[in-house]
């Protein structure tokens, strides 16, 4: 394990001395999942709660798909972004491919249904308790939501972490639709996919640990902001 | 007698509520006056609560009727607002004590904001909850979240309130404490509807009772007479404690 050793050294040597293209690719990937999941939720959240409360016809069918669509692999994801933004596509012109924006998009389409799947969950379990009491209180089932949301709020604080989660996670959808290029659109993940492949270990390596690290310290604050939290609020 | 509420009286017609085969409300008919406080006796399980959650409107009986005076020219979400209820099991939103109730007040709409929360702190004093204003309502005893939910539906100066066991959970100060509330509520002009098991406290309260049993109307008959030469053996049975057949 001779080159692991110095990968593992080199990889700190980049850390510790704050390596531009490191902190670059680190960045960028904050700045790109960040973002999707901020939209995602904004999306998310609303429709998630709308589908707890409404009844349509196709209401089940959309609940379905919506939950099927957690699965949804981020390659197709990143392929379906593709064709949107790609020149021929109906969002062509705008000249979106290949720059963090496309990547954004991509995460979003990727994180949404995650975020509105547990949100329904959650909201429909919540209405189930509050239902009489609202209606008795002259709440409509439109004005219902945003006092589901809130009061769900501990919850779904979880249901965007998930989001969180798995939009830095993914490799396939910025991979599809950024390409990794360097200074531009090179990510986290992408980069230790296509450096692996090319023998630098010390730079893959080095933001394999910066985004464990980071995503451990996410979720610890979120935990802690959600037991203080909760615990002021009772 | 003081001025006295518009939706008032309310009228069930043959009201019956069936759950499948199983009928848990009997075809119950009569009227129920403003100028009075009534009390809804009756065994676990015979349909107090449903009745109650009929009367207000949270579910439609399967057959027969319940009328409001007045719903002709008010319309439906009018004769709505001017009802409240206090659960059996209240639910408290996740929020300070005070914010419980002008919650409730912006839901009608009719308030400002300094008005809604002039009239919070009013309704928290009415029931000794003052001091909690600003704490979390689920931080709050069994007691003190049943009373927080009291003065979250007497804020609203509904025409009717129904109250479904409303001290139940309580100790005996406490409860002598919500019956002076009850009793403001109702001098206030808001007719009061509820169920209670405490017999002493139906006895302090009611001017005219509704005995319930397997979902049938036994009896409505004036307090006094309820309580000194009741007119079925079910209530006899009833107020000597006996099991109710
Ligand atoms: N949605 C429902 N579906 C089926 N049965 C129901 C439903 N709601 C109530 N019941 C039944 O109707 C009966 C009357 O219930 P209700 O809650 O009105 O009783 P209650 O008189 O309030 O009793 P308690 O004194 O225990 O509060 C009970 O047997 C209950 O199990
Ligand atoms: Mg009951």
């Amino acid at each position: 394990m001779h080159g692991f050793d110095e990968a593992l050294a080199a990889a700190w040597r980049l850390i510790v001395t704050g390596d531009t293209a490191l902190v670059e690719i680190a960045t960028l990937s904050l700045k790109v999942s960040l973002t999707a999941v901020v939209c995602a939720a904004l999306i998310g959240l609303p429709l998630g709660a709308a589908l707890a409360l409404a009844r349509f016809p196709g209401r089940n069918a959309l609940v379905v798909t919506i939950n099927a669509l957690m699965g949804l692999p981020p390659v197709v994801a990143g392929l379906l972004v593709y064709l949107l933004l790609s020149r021929a596509g109906p969002l062509g012109p705008y000249g979106l491919l290949f720059t963090p924006t496309a990547m954004i998009i991509a995460q979003t389409v990727l994180v949404t249904p995650i975020i509105a799947a547990l949100t329904r969950q959650v909201v429909a379990d919540l209405w189930q308790e509050y239902r009489e009491q609202l209606t008795s209180l002259g709440a409509s089932r439109l004005r219902a939501v945003p006092t589901l949301l809130w009061d769900a709020r501990f919850s779904l604080v979880t249901a965007v972490l998930a989001g969180l989660g798995r939009a830095m996670a993914e490799v396939g959808a910025i991979l599809v639709v950024g390409g990794n290029i360097a200074g531009v659109t090179r990510t986290m993940t992408t980069a230790i996919a296509l450096e692996t492949s090319k023998g630098d270990l010390p730079l893959a390596l080095g933001l394999g640990i910066v985004l464990l690290v980071i995503v451990l310290a996410i979720n610890a604050a979120a935990h802690l902001l959600g037991t203080t939290a909760r615990r002021a609020a009772g | 007698m003081h001025a006295r509420a518009t939706i008032l009286p309310l009228t069930l017609d043959r009201v019956t509520y069936a759950h499948g085969s199983t009928v848990l409300i009997d075809g119950i008919s009569t009227v129920i006056g403003a100028s009075s406080r009534t009390i809804i006796l009756g065994p676990n399980g015979a349909g107090k609560s449903l009745l109650l959650r009929l009367c207000h409107g949270l579910i439609a009986p399967t057959a027969g009727a319940v009328r409001w005076a007045g719903a002709d020219t008010l319309g439906r979400s009018d004769v709505a607002r001017r009802q409240a209820m206090v659960f059996q099991r209240p639910v408290l939103l996740r929020r300070s004590a005070l914010a419980n109730i002008t919650y409730a007040l912006s839901l009608q709409g009719r308030l400002g904001r300094a008005e809604r929360l002039a009239r919070a702190h009013e309704a928290l004093a009415g029931v000794g909850l003052a001091h909690v204003a600003q704490r979390p309502a689920h931080v709050l005893s069994g007691g003190e979240q049943q009373r927080l939910a009291i003065a979250r539906a007497a804020a609203l100066k509904p025409d009717v309130l129904f109250l479904d066991e409303p001290t139940a959970s309580l100790d005996p100060g406490a409860c002598r404490a919500i019956e002076d509330a009850i009793r403001a509520i109702d001098a206030a002009g808001t007719k009061i509807i509820m169920t209670t098991h405490d017999l002493g406290q139906a006895r302090r309260l009611a001017d005219e009772v509704l005995f319930l049993c397997h979902g049938r109307l036994l009896e409505h008959t004036p307090a006094d007479e309820f309580f000194e030469s009741p007119r079925t053996p079910q209530a006899a049975a009833f107020l000597r404690g006996d099991i109710v057949g």
